[in-house]
Protein backbone atom coordinates (compact mmCIF):
# COMPACT_ATOMS: atom_id res chain seq x y z
CA UNK A 1 0.00 0.00 0.00
CA UNK A 2 1.13 3.28 -0.71
CA UNK A 3 1.33 6.49 1.13
CA UNK A 4 -0.50 8.26 -1.24
CA UNK A 5 -3.13 5.58 -1.40
CA UNK A 6 -3.44 5.73 2.62
CA UNK A 7 -3.84 9.19 2.12
CA UNK A 8 -6.71 9.09 -0.25
CA UNK A 9 -8.45 6.43 1.38
CA UNK A 10 -8.43 9.09 5.09
CA UNK A 11 -9.67 11.60 3.02
CA UNK A 12 -12.66 9.77 1.29
CA UNK A 13 -13.67 7.83 4.08
CA UNK A 14 -13.99 11.23 6.01
CA UNK A 15 -15.71 13.35 3.44
CA UNK A 16 -18.04 10.09 2.00
CA UNK A 17 -18.78 9.03 5.45
CA UNK A 18 -17.85 5.15 4.40
CA UNK A 19 -16.22 2.32 5.70
CA UNK A 20 -11.97 1.94 4.91
CA UNK A 21 -12.83 -1.41 3.99
CA UNK A 22 -15.42 -0.45 1.24
CA UNK A 23 -12.27 2.07 -0.57
CA UNK A 24 -10.63 -0.49 -2.41
CA UNK A 25 -8.93 0.44 -5.68
CA UNK A 26 -11.60 -0.82 -7.56
CA UNK A 27 -14.00 1.19 -6.20
CA UNK A 28 -16.24 4.13 -7.89
CA UNK A 29 -16.81 7.06 -6.15
CA UNK A 30 -20.61 7.29 -7.84
CA UNK A 31 -21.57 3.34 -7.99
CA UNK A 32 -19.82 1.98 -4.75
CA UNK A 33 -19.14 5.30 -2.21
CA UNK A 34 -22.63 6.61 -2.79
CA UNK A 35 -20.62 10.20 -3.87
CA UNK A 36 -23.01 12.69 -5.82
CA UNK A 37 -21.57 15.15 -8.33
CA UNK A 38 -21.09 17.61 -5.58
CA UNK A 39 -19.16 15.21 -3.16
CA UNK A 40 -16.81 14.93 -6.22
CA UNK A 41 -16.17 18.12 -6.75
CA UNK A 42 -15.41 18.35 -3.24
CA UNK A 43 -13.60 15.74 -2.77
CA UNK A 44 -10.86 16.35 -6.06
CA UNK A 45 -10.99 19.91 -4.28
CA UNK A 46 -9.72 18.31 -0.78
CA UNK A 47 -7.03 16.29 -2.95
CA UNK A 48 -5.60 19.13 -4.36
CA UNK A 49 -5.32 20.42 -0.93
CA UNK A 50 -3.71 17.40 0.37
CA UNK A 51 -1.32 17.22 -2.78
CA UNK A 52 -0.42 20.81 -3.48
CA UNK A 53 -1.60 20.41 -6.93
CA UNK A 54 -3.95 21.21 -9.55
CA UNK A 55 -6.45 18.62 -10.73
CA UNK A 56 -8.11 20.35 -14.25
CA UNK A 57 -12.10 19.40 -14.56
CA UNK A 58 -11.32 18.05 -17.68
CA UNK A 59 -9.01 15.14 -15.89
CA UNK A 60 -11.09 15.05 -12.66
CA UNK A 61 -13.66 14.18 -14.93
CA UNK A 62 -12.47 10.80 -16.40
CA UNK A 63 -11.82 9.86 -12.49
CA UNK A 64 -14.12 7.38 -11.57
CA UNK A 65 -12.95 4.99 -8.78
CA UNK A 66 -10.09 5.14 -6.03
CA UNK A 67 -7.65 3.33 -8.16
CA UNK A 68 -7.47 5.89 -10.81
CA UNK A 69 -6.78 9.16 -8.38
CA UNK A 70 -4.11 7.49 -7.06
CA UNK A 71 -2.12 6.81 -10.19
CA UNK A 72 -2.92 10.35 -11.32
CA UNK A 73 -1.72 11.95 -8.17
CA UNK A 74 1.30 9.33 -8.20
CA UNK A 75 1.98 10.68 -12.12
CA UNK A 76 0.93 14.07 -11.17
CA UNK A 77 3.39 15.20 -7.88
CA UNK B 1 -66.38 22.50 1.09
CA UNK B 2 -62.78 23.40 2.71
CA UNK B 3 -61.24 20.37 4.84
CA UNK B 4 -61.24 21.28 8.75
CA UNK B 5 -57.63 21.13 9.99
CA UNK B 6 -55.89 19.61 12.95
CA UNK B 7 -52.39 19.45 14.70
CA UNK B 8 -51.80 15.98 15.42
CA UNK B 9 -47.97 16.10 16.00
CA UNK B 10 -45.26 18.56 17.48
CA UNK B 11 -41.33 18.72 17.80
CA UNK B 12 -38.95 21.73 19.20
CA UNK B 13 -35.17 22.44 18.91
CA UNK B 14 -34.53 24.98 21.30
CA UNK B 15 -32.43 26.46 24.20
CA UNK B 16 -35.22 26.10 26.61
CA UNK B 17 -35.40 22.22 25.46
CA UNK B 18 -35.40 19.80 22.64
CA UNK B 19 -38.54 18.00 22.95
CA UNK B 20 -42.09 19.41 24.10
CA UNK B 21 -42.36 17.52 27.59
CA UNK B 22 -38.98 19.75 28.60
CA UNK B 23 -39.86 22.71 26.66
CA UNK B 24 -43.68 23.02 28.05
CA UNK B 25 -42.40 22.49 32.04
CA UNK B 26 -39.64 24.85 31.13
CA UNK B 27 -42.18 27.36 30.06
CA UNK B 28 -44.58 27.17 32.79
CA UNK B 29 -41.65 26.63 35.04
CA UNK B 30 -41.00 30.59 33.78
CA UNK B 31 -37.76 29.98 33.05
CA UNK B 32 -34.86 31.53 30.76
CA UNK B 33 -33.07 29.83 27.95
CA UNK B 34 -31.27 33.33 27.45
CA UNK B 35 -27.33 33.13 28.78
CA UNK B 36 -23.76 34.16 27.12
CA UNK B 37 -22.98 33.34 23.58
CA UNK B 38 -20.34 30.46 23.88
CA UNK B 39 -20.71 30.30 19.78
CA UNK B 40 -17.86 33.24 18.68
CA UNK B 41 -15.75 35.68 20.61
CA UNK B 42 -18.43 39.06 21.45
CA UNK B 43 -15.67 40.95 23.15
CA UNK B 44 -16.37 43.84 20.59
CA UNK B 45 -20.26 43.26 20.46
CA UNK B 46 -22.54 45.62 22.28
CA UNK B 47 -24.91 42.59 23.15
CA UNK B 48 -22.73 39.48 24.02
CA UNK B 49 -26.40 37.08 24.91
CA UNK B 50 -28.71 34.92 23.00
CA UNK B 51 -31.15 31.35 23.68
CA UNK B 52 -28.25 29.67 21.93
CA UNK B 53 -28.27 26.05 21.64
CA UNK B 54 -25.29 24.76 23.24
CA UNK B 55 -23.37 21.28 22.64
CA UNK B 56 -25.94 20.35 19.92
CA UNK B 57 -25.51 17.02 18.47
CA UNK B 58 -27.64 15.86 15.22
CA UNK B 59 -26.85 12.61 15.49
CA UNK B 60 -28.67 12.48 18.90
CA UNK B 61 -31.87 13.65 17.09
CA UNK B 62 -31.43 10.71 14.21
CA UNK B 63 -30.01 12.52 11.65
CA UNK B 64 -27.37 10.67 9.27
CA UNK B 65 -23.63 12.06 9.77
CA UNK B 66 -22.69 12.13 6.90
CA UNK B 67 -25.82 14.18 5.67
CA UNK B 68 -26.08 16.52 8.63
CA UNK B 69 -22.28 17.21 7.11
CA UNK B 70 -24.11 18.80 4.43
CA UNK B 71 -26.32 20.98 6.43
CA UNK B 72 -26.51 24.42 7.60
CA UNK B 73 -27.43 24.47 11.36
CA UNK B 74 -30.58 25.93 10.60
CA UNK B 75 -31.68 23.39 8.15
CA UNK B 76 -29.99 20.75 11.25
CA UNK B 77 -33.03 22.25 13.56
CA UNK B 78 -35.25 21.80 11.06
CA UNK B 79 -34.79 18.17 10.08
CA UNK B 80 -34.55 17.27 13.71
CA UNK B 81 -38.06 19.11 14.58
CA UNK B 82 -39.49 17.94 11.51
CA UNK B 83 -38.42 13.98 12.75
CA UNK B 84 -39.64 14.46 16.18
CA UNK B 85 -43.14 15.95 15.01
CA UNK B 86 -43.61 12.81 12.33
CA UNK B 87 -43.04 10.48 15.25
CA UNK B 88 -45.50 12.10 17.62
CA UNK B 89 -47.84 12.35 15.13
CA UNK B 90 -47.61 8.69 14.40
CA UNK B 91 -47.90 9.22 10.78
CA UNK B 92 -46.48 6.78 8.42
CA UNK B 93 -45.73 8.48 5.13
CA UNK B 94 -45.34 5.84 3.33
CA UNK B 95 -44.88 5.05 -0.58
CA UNK B 96 -46.02 7.05 -3.64
CA UNK B 97 -49.77 7.60 -3.35
CA UNK B 98 -49.73 8.23 0.25
CA UNK B 99 -46.57 10.30 0.24
CA UNK B 100 -47.83 12.56 -2.69
CA UNK B 101 -50.54 13.64 0.04
CA UNK B 102 -47.78 15.28 2.45
CA UNK B 103 -46.12 18.36 1.83
CA UNK B 104 -43.30 20.13 3.46
CA UNK B 105 -43.35 24.01 4.37
CA UNK B 106 -40.25 24.45 6.70
CA UNK B 107 -38.99 28.54 5.97
CA UNK B 108 -36.42 30.44 7.52
CA UNK B 109 -35.67 33.92 8.07
CA UNK B 110 -32.51 34.44 6.77
CA UNK B 111 -31.40 30.86 6.18
CA UNK B 112 -27.89 29.76 6.37
CA UNK B 113 -25.69 32.44 7.47
CA UNK B 114 -23.26 30.42 9.19
CA UNK B 115 -22.48 28.78 6.10
CA UNK B 116 -22.22 32.05 4.47
CA UNK B 117 -20.03 33.34 6.71
CA UNK B 118 -17.68 30.21 6.61
CA UNK B 119 -17.02 30.12 2.18
CA UNK B 120 -16.85 33.92 1.89
CA UNK B 121 -13.75 33.60 5.09
CA UNK B 122 -12.63 30.77 2.37
CA UNK B 123 -13.27 33.40 -0.59
CA UNK B 124 -11.19 36.17 1.00
CA UNK B 125 -8.43 33.76 2.22
CA UNK B 126 -7.79 31.21 -0.70
CA UNK B 127 -9.64 32.59 -3.99
CA UNK B 128 -13.08 31.44 -5.84
CA UNK B 129 -11.28 27.93 -5.99
CA UNK B 130 -11.84 26.99 -3.07
CA UNK B 131 -15.27 27.67 -2.35
CA UNK B 132 -17.46 24.29 -1.42
CA UNK B 133 -19.72 23.04 -4.14
CA UNK B 134 -22.34 22.51 -1.16
CA UNK B 135 -22.08 26.28 -0.21
CA UNK B 136 -25.04 27.38 -2.33
CA UNK B 137 -27.15 23.95 -1.15
CA UNK B 138 -26.09 24.31 2.02
CA UNK B 139 -27.00 28.33 2.50
CA UNK B 140 -30.40 28.63 0.47
CA UNK B 141 -33.42 28.95 2.55
CA UNK B 142 -35.58 26.67 0.95
CA UNK B 143 -33.53 24.08 2.24
CA UNK B 144 -35.32 23.09 5.14
CA UNK B 145 -38.05 22.16 3.11
CA UNK B 146 -35.86 20.30 0.84
CA UNK B 147 -33.98 18.35 3.09
CA UNK B 148 -37.21 17.32 4.94
CA UNK B 149 -38.47 15.61 2.10
CA UNK B 150 -35.49 13.54 1.76
CA UNK B 151 -35.41 12.38 4.96
CA UNK B 152 -39.13 11.77 5.23
CA UNK B 153 -39.99 10.98 2.14
CA UNK B 154 -42.80 13.44 1.63
CA UNK B 155 -43.39 14.13 -1.99
CA UNK B 156 -46.43 16.56 -1.51
CA UNK B 157 -46.28 20.29 -1.99
CA UNK B 158 -42.87 21.70 -1.04
CA UNK B 159 -42.56 25.25 -0.66
CA UNK B 160 -40.57 28.26 1.78
CA UNK B 161 -41.61 31.10 3.01
CA UNK B 162 -39.17 34.11 3.71
CA UNK B 163 -40.89 36.57 5.75
CA UNK B 164 -38.42 37.41 8.48
CA UNK B 165 -39.72 37.21 11.60
CA UNK B 166 -43.34 36.14 10.43
CA UNK B 167 -41.77 33.08 8.19
CA UNK B 168 -42.95 30.39 10.77
CA UNK B 169 -46.63 31.71 11.26
CA UNK B 170 -46.39 32.43 6.99
CA UNK B 171 -45.84 28.59 6.92
CA UNK B 172 -48.06 27.29 9.36
CA UNK B 173 -51.45 29.50 7.78
CA UNK B 174 -50.24 28.76 4.20
CA UNK B 175 -50.00 24.86 5.45
CA UNK B 176 -53.42 25.06 6.56
CA UNK B 177 -54.79 26.14 3.27
CA UNK B 178 -53.14 23.67 1.39
CA UNK B 179 -54.44 21.17 3.64
CA UNK B 180 -58.10 23.07 3.99
CA UNK B 181 -58.52 23.24 -0.31
CA UNK B 182 -57.22 19.93 -0.95
CA UNK B 183 -53.31 20.14 -1.83
CA UNK B 184 -52.40 17.82 0.33
CA UNK B 185 -53.76 15.35 3.26
CA UNK B 186 -50.75 16.77 6.10
CA UNK B 187 -48.21 18.99 6.11
CA UNK B 188 -44.69 19.25 7.60
CA UNK B 189 -44.98 23.08 8.59
CA UNK B 190 -43.06 26.00 10.82
CA UNK B 191 -39.81 27.52 10.74
CA UNK B 192 -35.97 27.28 11.90
CA UNK B 193 -32.89 29.64 12.33
CA UNK B 194 -29.50 29.68 13.20
CA UNK B 195 -28.65 32.91 13.54
CA UNK B 196 -26.34 33.29 16.64
CA UNK B 197 -23.60 34.21 14.61
CA UNK B 198 -21.13 37.16 13.69
CA UNK B 199 -22.76 38.94 10.65
CA UNK B 200 -26.52 38.45 12.42
CA UNK B 201 -25.08 39.23 15.44
CA UNK B 202 -23.19 42.36 14.21
CA UNK B 203 -26.28 43.36 11.73
CA UNK B 204 -28.58 43.52 15.11
CA UNK B 205 -26.02 45.64 17.28
CA UNK B 206 -25.98 48.08 14.51
CA UNK B 207 -29.35 48.48 14.03
CA UNK B 208 -29.99 48.91 18.15
CA UNK B 209 -32.12 46.40 18.18
CA UNK B 210 -31.19 44.00 20.99
CA UNK B 211 -30.90 44.39 24.28
CA UNK B 212 -27.61 44.78 25.94
CA UNK B 213 -28.53 43.55 29.26
CA UNK B 214 -25.45 41.12 29.22
CA UNK B 215 -24.65 40.88 32.98
CA UNK B 216 -28.18 39.19 32.93
CA UNK B 217 -28.75 37.44 30.36
CA UNK B 218 -31.97 36.10 32.04
CA UNK B 219 -33.89 39.22 32.55
CA UNK B 220 -32.35 40.37 29.27
CA UNK B 221 -36.09 39.42 27.70
CA UNK B 222 -39.01 41.31 29.02
CA UNK B 223 -41.73 42.17 27.10
CA UNK B 224 -44.14 44.77 28.29
CA UNK B 225 -41.78 45.82 30.79
CA UNK B 226 -41.02 49.67 31.24
CA UNK B 227 -36.80 48.39 31.48
CA UNK B 228 -37.63 46.49 28.28
CA UNK B 229 -34.58 47.30 25.78
CA UNK B 230 -34.54 45.00 22.50
CA UNK B 231 -35.03 41.93 21.54
CA UNK B 232 -32.65 38.70 22.58
CA UNK B 233 -31.60 36.45 19.67
CA UNK B 234 -33.00 33.08 19.64
CA UNK B 235 -32.10 30.10 17.50
CA UNK B 236 -33.91 26.84 16.92
CA UNK B 237 -36.82 25.22 15.14
CA UNK B 238 -40.68 24.31 15.87
CA UNK B 239 -42.41 22.29 13.30
CA UNK B 240 -46.13 21.17 13.54
CA UNK B 241 -48.24 18.05 11.87
CA UNK B 242 -50.98 19.68 10.42
CA UNK B 243 -53.49 17.38 9.24
CA UNK B 244 -56.69 17.27 7.64
CA UNK B 245 -59.21 16.04 10.15
CA UNK B 246 -61.09 12.79 8.33
CA UNK B 247 -57.22 12.02 7.35
CA UNK B 248 -56.41 12.24 11.07
CA UNK B 249 -59.66 10.64 12.22
CA UNK B 250 -59.32 7.83 9.36
CA UNK B 251 -55.96 6.70 11.35
CA UNK B 252 -56.92 7.77 15.16
CA UNK B 253 -54.14 9.99 15.68
CA UNK B 254 -54.24 12.36 18.59
CA UNK B 255 -55.76 15.69 17.89
CA UNK B 256 -53.85 18.70 20.03
CA UNK B 257 -55.60 21.49 17.98
CA UNK B 258 -57.81 22.41 15.73
CA UNK B 259 -56.52 25.30 13.15
CA UNK B 260 -59.71 27.50 11.89
CA UNK B 261 -58.62 31.08 11.36
CA UNK B 262 -55.58 32.64 9.10
CA UNK B 263 -54.72 36.10 8.45
CA UNK B 264 -51.85 37.99 6.17
CA UNK B 265 -51.36 41.99 5.70
CA UNK B 266 -48.80 44.18 4.89
CA UNK B 267 -47.77 47.66 6.68
CA UNK B 268 -46.38 49.44 3.33
CA UNK B 269 -45.00 51.66 6.29
CA UNK B 270 -41.58 51.10 6.90
CA UNK B 271 -38.65 48.25 6.30
CA UNK B 272 -38.08 47.74 9.99
CA UNK B 273 -40.97 50.17 11.99
CA UNK B 274 -44.13 48.28 12.49
CA UNK B 275 -47.56 50.18 11.57
CA UNK B 276 -50.55 48.88 14.38
CA UNK B 277 -52.94 49.10 11.57
CA UNK B 278 -51.14 46.52 9.64
CA UNK B 279 -51.24 44.14 12.66
CA UNK B 280 -54.72 45.28 13.42
CA UNK B 281 -55.99 44.37 10.45
CA UNK B 282 -54.21 41.08 9.79
CA UNK B 283 -55.35 39.84 13.23
CA UNK B 284 -59.52 40.83 11.99
CA UNK B 285 -58.40 38.83 8.86
CA UNK B 286 -57.67 36.10 10.91
CA UNK B 287 -60.55 36.27 12.94
CA UNK B 288 -62.95 37.15 10.02
CA UNK B 289 -61.51 33.78 8.09
CA UNK B 290 -61.97 31.97 11.15
CA UNK B 291 -65.64 33.01 11.00
CA UNK B 292 -65.98 33.82 14.69
CA UNK B 293 -66.47 36.89 17.07
CA UNK B 294 -63.51 38.50 18.34
CA UNK B 295 -65.00 38.19 22.01
CA UNK B 296 -64.23 34.37 21.32
CA UNK B 297 -60.57 34.88 21.60
CA UNK B 298 -59.73 34.21 25.35
CA UNK B 299 -55.92 34.28 24.98
CA UNK B 300 -53.08 35.64 22.65
CA UNK B 301 -49.46 34.60 22.22
CA UNK B 302 -48.01 37.79 21.00
CA UNK B 303 -45.55 38.68 18.87
CA UNK B 304 -43.78 40.39 21.94
CA UNK B 305 -40.72 41.08 21.28
CA UNK B 306 -39.51 42.92 24.18
CA UNK B 307 -38.33 46.17 22.07
CA UNK B 308 -39.69 49.79 22.87
CA UNK B 309 -41.73 49.99 19.71
CA UNK B 310 -42.83 46.76 18.91
CA UNK B 311 -44.23 45.55 22.09
CA UNK B 312 -46.45 49.02 22.18
CA UNK B 313 -47.32 49.10 18.55
CA UNK B 314 -48.65 44.99 19.09
CA UNK B 315 -50.94 46.39 22.45
CA UNK B 316 -51.73 49.45 20.27
CA UNK B 317 -53.41 46.94 17.48
CA UNK B 318 -54.54 44.40 19.85
CA UNK B 319 -57.11 46.80 21.54
CA UNK B 320 -57.95 48.18 17.89
CA UNK B 321 -58.71 44.56 16.76
CA UNK B 322 -60.76 43.73 20.17
CA UNK B 323 -62.11 46.67 21.66
CA UNK B 324 -62.72 46.12 25.13
CA UNK B 325 -62.52 42.83 24.79
CA UNK B 326 -58.92 43.51 25.02
CA UNK B 327 -59.24 43.98 28.55
CA UNK B 328 -60.67 40.80 29.27
CA UNK B 329 -58.32 38.67 27.26
CA UNK B 330 -54.85 37.46 28.38
CA UNK B 331 -51.79 37.56 26.14
CA UNK B 332 -48.66 36.72 26.70
CA UNK B 333 -45.08 36.72 25.43
CA UNK B 334 -43.15 33.22 25.52
CA UNK B 335 -40.57 35.24 24.16
CA UNK B 336 -39.52 36.70 27.32
CA UNK B 337 -38.28 32.76 27.72
CA UNK B 338 -37.47 31.73 24.69
CA UNK B 339 -35.80 35.11 23.31
CA UNK B 340 -36.72 35.28 19.64
CA UNK B 341 -36.07 32.66 16.97
CA UNK B 342 -36.70 35.14 13.80
CA UNK B 343 -38.33 32.80 11.28
CA UNK B 344 -38.75 30.22 13.63
CA UNK B 345 -40.77 32.06 16.10
CA UNK B 346 -44.33 31.25 14.93
CA UNK B 347 -43.22 27.62 14.77
CA UNK B 348 -42.66 27.20 18.42
CA UNK B 349 -45.00 29.67 19.07
CA UNK B 350 -47.90 27.94 17.17
CA UNK B 351 -46.62 24.77 19.54
CA UNK B 352 -47.30 26.60 22.74
CA UNK B 353 -50.57 27.68 21.42
CA UNK B 354 -51.33 24.09 21.01
CA UNK B 355 -50.75 23.02 24.39
CA UNK B 356 -52.37 25.98 25.62
CA UNK B 357 -55.16 24.65 24.36
CA UNK B 358 -54.87 21.39 25.24
CA UNK B 359 -53.59 21.45 28.70
CA UNK B 360 -55.91 24.60 30.15
CA UNK B 361 -52.53 26.69 31.05
CA UNK B 362 -51.26 29.78 30.01
CA UNK B 363 -47.12 30.15 30.37
CA UNK B 364 -46.28 33.85 31.43
CA UNK B 365 -44.61 36.62 30.36
CA UNK B 366 -41.42 36.40 32.52
CA UNK B 367 -39.50 39.60 33.96
CA UNK B 368 -42.80 41.43 33.84
CA UNK B 369 -41.68 43.20 37.05
CA UNK B 370 -42.57 46.78 36.57
CA UNK B 371 -45.57 46.63 33.59
CA UNK B 372 -44.98 50.24 30.94
CA UNK B 373 -47.82 52.47 32.19
CA UNK B 374 -48.82 52.72 28.52
CA UNK B 375 -49.48 48.99 28.18
CA UNK B 376 -52.23 48.26 30.39
CA UNK B 377 -52.95 44.91 29.00
CA UNK B 378 -53.41 41.47 31.06
CA UNK B 379 -49.60 39.98 30.18
CA UNK B 380 -50.18 37.35 32.71
CA UNK B 381 -47.36 38.44 34.31
CA UNK B 382 -44.52 35.95 36.21
CA UNK B 383 -46.48 32.89 36.91
CA UNK B 384 -48.50 30.85 34.52
CA UNK B 385 -52.61 30.90 35.00
CA UNK B 386 -54.77 27.95 34.85
CA UNK B 387 -57.94 29.05 31.91
CA UNK B 388 -59.68 26.38 30.16
CA UNK B 389 -59.11 28.32 26.78
CA UNK B 390 -61.07 27.42 23.88
CA UNK B 391 -59.94 29.55 21.11
CA UNK B 392 -56.39 31.32 21.04
CA UNK B 393 -54.54 33.43 18.32
CA UNK B 394 -51.12 33.96 17.46
CA UNK B 395 -48.95 36.45 16.06
CA UNK B 396 -46.26 37.02 13.86
CA UNK B 397 -44.77 40.47 12.62
CA UNK B 398 -41.56 40.86 10.40
CA UNK B 399 -39.18 43.07 8.85
CA UNK B 400 -40.61 44.24 5.47
CA UNK B 401 -43.69 44.88 7.57
CA UNK B 402 -44.91 41.25 6.95
CA UNK B 403 -47.76 40.45 9.39
CA UNK B 404 -49.41 37.17 9.90
CA UNK B 405 -51.85 35.56 12.75
CA UNK B 406 -53.15 31.91 13.18
CA UNK B 407 -56.04 31.34 15.26
CA UNK B 408 -56.58 27.48 16.95
CA UNK B 409 -59.47 26.09 18.55
CA UNK B 410 -60.01 23.37 21.29
CA UNK B 411 -60.89 20.81 19.41
CA UNK B 412 -64.06 19.63 19.42
CA UNK B 413 -65.87 16.94 17.04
Amino acid sequence: MSDVYERVKRIVVERLGVEEAEVTAEASFKDDLGADSLDVVELVMELEDEFDLEISDEDAEKITTVGEVVNYIQSHS
Amino acid sequence: MAQRVVVTGMGVVTSLGSDIRTFWNNLLAGKSGVSRIEAFDTSDYTTKIAAEIKNWDPEAYGLDKKNARKMDRFVQFAAAASLMALKDSGLEIGSNAESDRVGVSVGSGIGGLGTWEEQHSLLLERGPRRVSPFFIPMMIANMASGQISMITGAKGPNTTTVTACATGTHSIGDSFRMIQRGDADAMICGGAEATVRPMAMAGFCSMRAMSTRNDEPEKASRPFDVDRDGFVMGEGSGVLILESLEHALGRGAHIYAEVIGYGMSGDAYDMVEPDPDGAARCMARAIKDAGIAPEEIGYINAHGTSTPVGDKSETTAIKTTFGDHAYKLAVSSTKSMTGHLLGAAGGIEAVILALTLQNGVIAPTINLDRQDPELDLDYVPNAPRKADIRTALSNSFGFGGHNATVIMRKYEA
